[in-house]
This record gives C-alpha cells, sequence and structure tokens, in this order.
C-alpha cells in the first residue's frame, strides 16, 4: 500500500499534490489504496470528504496512521480503518509515496501499542468468487473476506475481519485493518508478497522457511505475528 | 453471430500482433469470414506483419470520423480467401478512438464477419482497454517469464471487471491462454517459466504454445503471417492453436527439447 504524508489537508493541496503523483505513474495509482499518515498534520480533516476526493482520482483511502485521538475517532467514525506507522515512518517529514515496508529497517513484525479500536465482524462475509488478479483489491469492511480462488501478485486483498483465500496467495494480504489483533488470515498456499493483522506486518522474505509454498495461518501471539499449519 | 475476440497480453513486444495475424489467417483458412482490427493507434504494424502496408489508404479512425466507410477502409487480403485487415491509423494518437465510435465500427462489422480479431495495443491505458471492451473472447498472450505473466494476470483482472460484460452482468469474457516465444531448453535450465508454471499461476485454459522460433521473423521480414509456413514449428503451433480455438481436441507440441537426430548430431544444425 502506499503512503501519503501531507502536513496541509485541506482539500486543494491534497487535489494538487495527489494530481503530480497521478500525472507522473497514472496506470500505477489507478484504483490504489492509499493510507494518509497524519504525523505532520496537527488538525482534523472532514475525512468524508477526503474519500470522496481520493474517489474522484479514481484512488481509495482506506485508512489513517499516526493519528491523534481526536483524528483516530472521526476516521473511524467515517469508516476508515487506523493503521498503526512504522518506526521510521513518523520521522519522515517529506511528502512522499512508498510503501511502508520500506520505511521500516527491520523487516520483521513492527509490533507496537494495540491500536485502540476495534471493530466485530458482526456483518456477513465479503465473498469473491474468483482469482483476485493483479492489480486489484478487495475490502471487506467490517467482516470477514473469503476468497475462494488466488490472489495474484501485486494483488491486495484487506479485511476488518479474518482473511481466507482457498488459493495460493501471492499478493498482499491484510487482515484486522481496523486493527483488531485477534484477527486471522489462513490461506492454501503461502507466497505472499506480505500479510499482515492489524498493521504489524511480515514480508515475503520473512515468510520463506517451512511454510512457504504450504497451507497456513498467521495470527498474532505476544505482540507478534506466528505462523502455523493449517492441517 | 459474429464472435469478437481480443488478443492482448498488457506487457509490450510479447507477440500479439504476430498473434492476431495468425489467427485472423488460420479462422480465414478454416472458412470462416474473418476480418482483424488493428487497435494499436499511431504504432501500426499489423499491415506489415499482413504484407499488405503499402495498400493502405484510409484507417480505422477515418471510419470512426465519418470520412470514410468502411468498404473503402477494409483491405482484402491477397493471399487468403474471406479474410480482411481494418488497418490502424498511423498519425493520430490513441485518444482518437471513441468507446461509441469503437461500437458503431464494430456493430457494422458484425454483421458480415464471423470473426473480428482486436490486435490490441501494449499497456492497460485507454487504447487496450478500447480493444477489449466488447471482447466475448480473449487470447491473451503471455511469454514465460515472471513479467510477462505479471502483466497478464492484470489484463484477466481488468477483462472481468473492465469489459462490456463485466459493466452489464453478461456472462463473463471466455479466457485463452497462448503462451509466445517458448523456449524448452531454456525451461529446463531453469531460465524460464515452464507451461506448467505460468498455468498454474494464471489458472485459466491453455489454447497454445508457440515455440520461439525463427520463422517468426522469417515471415515477419516478408511480409506474410507465419501461420502460412505450414512446415515451420511456429507455423505448425499455431495451426494447432486455431484448431482448439474452434473446439477440437489437439496435443500439445513443441513442449520438450528435440533430441538432435544422428544425422544432425554428426554434421551439426
Ligand atoms: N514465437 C516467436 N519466436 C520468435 N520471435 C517472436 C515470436 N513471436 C514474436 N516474436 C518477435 O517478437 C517481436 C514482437 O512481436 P509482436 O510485434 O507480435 O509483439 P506485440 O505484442 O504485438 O508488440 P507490441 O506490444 O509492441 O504491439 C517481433 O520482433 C516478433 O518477430
Ligand atoms: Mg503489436
Amino acid at each position: 500500500m502506499s503512503v501519503l504524508h501531507c502536513a496541509d489537508l485541506s482539500p486543494a493541496t491534497l487535489h494538487t499534490l495527489l494530481s503530480a503523483k497521478l500525472a507522473q505513474a497514472p496506470a500505477f495509482f489507478l484504483q490504489a489504496p492509499i493510507v494518509l499518515n497524519l504525523s505532520d498534520a496537527t488538525e482534523t480533516p472532514d475525512f468524508n470528504r477526503l474519500k470522496n476526493l481520493f474517489a474522484e482520482l479514481k484512488l481509495v483511502l482506506v485508512g489513517v496512521t499516526a493519528a491523534n485521538p481526536e483524528q483516530k475517532a472521526s476516521a473511524h467514525a467515517a469508516g476508515l480503518a487506523v493503521l498503526q506507522a512504522g518506526k521510521a515512518a513518523l520521522k519522515t517529514k517529506e511528502p512522499n509515496t512508498s510503501p511502508p515496508v520500506a520505511e521500516v529497517s527491520d523487516n520483521k513484525a513492527v509490533a507496537s501499542a494495540a491500536a485502540s479500536s476495534s471493530v466485530a465482524a458482526t456483518m456477513d462475509s465479503k465473498v469473491i468468487e474468483q482469482t483476485v488478479r493483479s492489480g486489484q483489491q478487495i475490502y471487506a469492511k467490517g467482516t470477514d473476506l473469503i476468497v475462494k480462488g488466488a490472489v495474484g501478485a501485486g494483488a491486495e486483498v484487506i479485511a476488518d475481519g479474518n482473511i481466507h483465500i482457498y488459493g495460493s496467495l501471492r499478493g498482499k494480504a491484510i487482515a484486522g485493518a481496523s486493527g483488531d489483533t485477534s484477527k486471522r488470515i489462513y490461506c492454501y498456499n503461502l507466497q505472499a508478497e506480505l500479510v499482515s493483522i492489524a498493521g504489524n506486518y511480515w514480508l515475503s522474505d520473512s515468510l520463506q522457511g517451512k511454510f512457504w509454498g504450504k497451507s497456513a495461518c498467521i495470527k498474532m501471539q505476544d505482540d507478534s505475528l506466528v505462523i502455523s499449519e493449517l492441517v | 453471430m459474429a464472435k469478437i475476440i481480443v488478443v492482448t497480453s498488457g506487457k509490450g513486444g510479447v507477440g500479439k500482433t504476430t498473434s492476431s495475424a495468425a489467427i485472423g489467417t488460420g479462422l480465414a483458412l478454416a472458412g470462416h469470414k474473418t476480418v482483424i482490427v488493428d487497435f494499436d493507434i499511431g504504432l501500426r504494424n499489423l499491415d506489415l506483419i499482413m504484407g499488405c502496408e503499402r495498400r493502405v489508404v484510409y484507417d480505422f479512425v477515418n471510419v470512426i470520423n465519418g470520412e470514410a466507410n468502411l468498404k473503402q477502409t477494409l483491405i482484402k487480403d491477397k493471399r487468403t480467401d474471406n479474410l480482411f485487415i481494418l488497418p490502424a491509423s498511423q498519425t493520430r494518437d490513441k485518444d482518437a478512438l471513441t468507446r461509441e465510435g469503437v461500437e458503431k465500427v464494430l456493430n457494422e462489422l458484425a454483421k458480415d464477419f464471423d470473426f473480428i480479431i482486436c490486435d490490441s495495443p501494449a499497456g492497460i491505458e485507454s487504447g487496450a482497454m478500447m480493444a477489449l471492451y466488447f471482447a466475448d473472447e480473449a487470447v491473451v498472450v503471455t511469454n514465460p517469464e515472471v513479467s510477462s505473466v505479471r502483466d497478464s494476470d492484470r489484463i484477466l483482472g481488468m477483462l472481468s471487471s473492465k469489459s462490456r460484460r463485466a459493466e452489464q452482468g453478461l456472462e463473463g469474457i471466455k479466457e485463452h491462454l497462448l503462451l509466445t516465444r517458448y523456449n524448452p531448453e531454456r525451461v529446463e535450465k531453469g531460465e524460464m517459466l515452464s507451461v506448467e508454471d505460468v498455468k498454474e499461476i494464471l489458472a485459466i485454459e491453455l489454447i497454445g504454445v508457440i515455440p520461439e522460433s525463427q520463422a517468426v521473423l522469417n515471415a515477419s521480414n516478408s511480409g506474410q503471417p507465419v501461420i502460412l509456413d505450414k512446415d515451420s514449428d511456429a507455423g505448425q503451433a499455431y495451426l494447432d492453436t486455431i484448431k482448439r480455438l474452434l473446439g477440437e481436441q489437439v496435443p500439445f507440441r513443441f513442449l520438450t527439447v528435440e533430441k538432435k537426430g544422428f544425422i544432425k548430431r554428426i554434421f551439426g544444425g
């Protein structure tokens, strides 16, 4: 996911910034999920308005990170995921977009304080009947996500609840996206680029080994991610 | 009812135009009235591969703009009956195609033809989207390497979400995988993905495997689709592909390294 740092969250400034980025790489950003890093922003913006602004530009604002309590509450009310920031992300001042993984020196899990909010999955699960292809992303808001096919390299599946993938997971899977550390990822064949639960993530490098190419379950235990066999 | 087949890939230079020319010619050889439409506005080269570049008078954009009619614009192939080419414009840019314009032209072609083959430009921008939007079937051309497979996966996502069939909630586009430039030697050495690897990742039906072949280069230099070179490996692989496209069961060939025969071993070759 791309993280956008911006001190001035007025719609006009954001519009200019995003348009400039899109002009650089329109294909790359098409319908891309974006996380807004609020470490430099003192005010609490109107998140619903920002969501519409992103949508107009064919981007998807999925969540915020490094938010203060007021910003968190407001983001949450607007249906955004509240993610935890990587350590280095907080120091970055330059507006830039880069995957959060690039900002973390140590590519093991970044376990920090538990998120302030959690959403119970009470709605029906979101079910995707086919394969999720490269460049697509699926967000199951407030619920579990079930993918009957594979998740291709360069595809992203995000859920506030658990994620079940009955094919191979070659892309990114982000469960517990609003901060619920009890959520899990289950997949039939683990070859992921990234797995994340409640903002704690592992890159492909950390996933190599015993479970690579096998069925696996990923969950949080004592503030870090653990993988176990499915059967 | 005419069938619209888009030949697409995401990644550039993988063999879309070579394959469009071969598939169009093959279907015409099998007795189906076929037109190949060049959607690569600004970079047209279907006419070169078909050897009709000197006969282009009007083009696709002229027809859309009402500057010429289809009858004036379609080029009848000299070698193969039932085969026509609708050339792209070399002087316009991709934005010259509008969805309404493309729809109008395809509807008119559909009255006359059994198959409409759309040779897509590379990329996932408007030109490629235009080529795939009205398709009933798609031939996804893929080379056995990671970046090509990734781009094909991306295009498959577009086919299932950004096409007319997807938007109108109709039955989805029928997707076929065409693996081209397949080099069994390099697969054996682990330098390229195998047929099985690609099939596993893309999870769609395999319609053909075209070997990496000098015959393709010879064919395009002489402006003659390689499928007409019936003795060549690539020509035969495309002929098999056409049979499968028309519903026949044909075993796959050219998947393994050819053992050199006694004569070849002694005299080289
Ligand atoms: N099976 C093959 N063996 C050897 N060379 C091949 C084969 N198929 C295609 N080529 C060569 O690869 C090059 C690109 O082919 P082609 O123009 O058909 O690709 P394309 O996908 O249409 O490219 P573009 O994206 O630019 O439209 C050409 O030089 C062609 O001769
Ligand atoms: Mg081409």
